[in-house]
């Protein structure tokens, strides 16, 4: 059994987050509060120097931020709720974890029966293990980031 | 709609520094490629305003790994064919392509330990601390909180497209239909660039995908059927982490059932 994950301290770690890029989407996300100042493109947080409220991707004491642990602001998306989890440690982001994240419902389709001899095929399982990073999750950026700035926020008391 | 880049870098001695020129060359990229930027380099080109040669050279490196994989997907992925308007976007490719540039330039700047995530993309160099892989989670189709799998590596690029996220977002560009037999698609391999458009060609092919996929040397296919099973090649199946693999050939003989 694999213990799920818990707030990790890890010193050594710099961690910069930024909103970066426009891509097609069908929506944008809505905050259901006033959101935290985020306009597209905007870096979340940025992180260039001599800017006291941005949090320094480096190990030092004067991000401004308090550590802690501090939970984002809930954004509604079209598919669902984003919330996250923020660790400051040190003055640094050193977590980021998602406390609520949208679900969706599988599709119907049209099975093809395929067989490589290469290729194994197994019942899909679903798991918290420990991870350090996630691949896949990308439409809930916007909401993410708006949860972590909301988050870092409340970090600035 | 914007995309989240983190940088999770390891290495201790190196100055932030590294950092900000990073970003700051991601803010240049966004400046460039993005087609909801009127006055982007691709805006510009995609109006007729600008010719390639008056953009920034990056725009006809990307157009033109963006032609070499139009040919090597049979014009599945294809940037000068999906947009309603007709002009080439090529944010299929640049997502994948910014993340390997980072990651070129934190190797050239000394970083030997790190884990770049653009947006779901994700290449890993080196360790998170000493003594462990890199352990990178396959974002599950169905529960977005939960992962379908996890991989353990040192140096790897791996990407992933479903339609969970955007909808219907990725088509086949040769008969505009969305994919859905399958559900989510990842692809590992050495170059993120190349995983990255692969996991949006091989996702909008269907099952044919995975197998295709599986024939590219040097990456290896992971696919959630619509059904909600699960097919990976072997070289695949050799990143799982250790305890998952030991997990799965349980079930496979305890549980041979469908969803």
């Amino acid at each position: 059994m694999i213990p799920t994950r818990a707030a990790v301290a890890i010193v050594t770690t710099a961690i910069a987050v930024v909103l970066l890029f426009s891509f097609k989407t069908p929506a944008q996300a809505r905050p259901r509060t006033p959101a935290a100042d985020i306009s597209q493109g905007t870096a979340v947080p940025s992180p260039s120097p001599g800017d006291s409220s941005a949090p320094s991707p480096t190990p030092s004491p004067s991000s401004g931020f308090k550590d802690g642990i501090y939970t984002g602001q809930d954004v509604l998306t079209q598919f669902g709720d984003v919330q996250v989890k923020v660790t400051i440690s040190g003055g640094q982001i050193t977590d980021v974890q998602p406390l609520q994240m949208p679900f969706d419902r599988p599709r119907s389709a049209e099975i093809t029966q395929f067989a490589g001899p290469r290729l194994h095929d197994e019942v899909l399982q679903a798991q918290s293990a420990q991870i350090d990073v996630l691949s896949g999750a990308t439409y809930t950026s916007d909401a993410y980031a708006q949860s972590v700035q909301a988050a870092l926020d409340h970090a600035h008391g | 709609m914007g995309t989240v880049i983190s940088i999770d870098l390891r290495d201790a001695h190196l100055h932030d520094g590294v950092l900000d020129e990073a970003f700051a060359w991601l803010r240049q990229v966004e400046q460039r490629f993005s087609p909801f930027i009127a006055d982007s380099d691709i805006s510009r080109l995609g109006r007729g305003e600008w010719t390639l040669e008056q953009c920034h050279p990056d725009v006809a490196v990307v157009l033109s790994l963006c032609e070499d994989l139009r040919q090597a997907t049979n014009g599945v992925f294809n940037a000068w064919g999906w947009r309603a308007d007709g002009r080439v976007d090529p944010s299929g490719l640049v997502k994948g392509w910014a993340g390997e540039h980072v990651a070129e330039m934190l190797e050239r700047a000394g970083a030997a330990n790190f884990c770049i995530n653009a947006g779901g993309d994700v290449i890993v160099r080196g360790a998170p601390e000493p003594g462990r892989a890199w352990r990178i989670g396959i974002r599950h189709p169905i529960h977005a909180a939960a992962q379908a799998a996890v991989l353990e590596t040192h140096q790897l690029a791996v990407a992933t497209s479903g339609g969970y996220e955007r909808g219907d977002h990725i088509i086949d560009a040769r008969g505009g239909a969305p994919s859905r037999s399958l559900l989510s698609l990842t692809v590992a391999g050495p170059s993120l660039t190349l995983a990255d458009a692969y996991a949006t060609a091989g996702f909008a092919m269907g099952m044919a995908g995975v197998e295709w996929i599986a024939a590219q040397p040097g990456y290896e296919p992971y696919a959630v059927t619509a059904e909600g099973r699960v097919r990976y090649s072997d070289g695949f199946g050799v990143l799982l982490a250790k305890e998952e693999r030991e997990v799965s050939a349980t079930m496979e003989s305890a549980l041979p059932r469908r969803r």
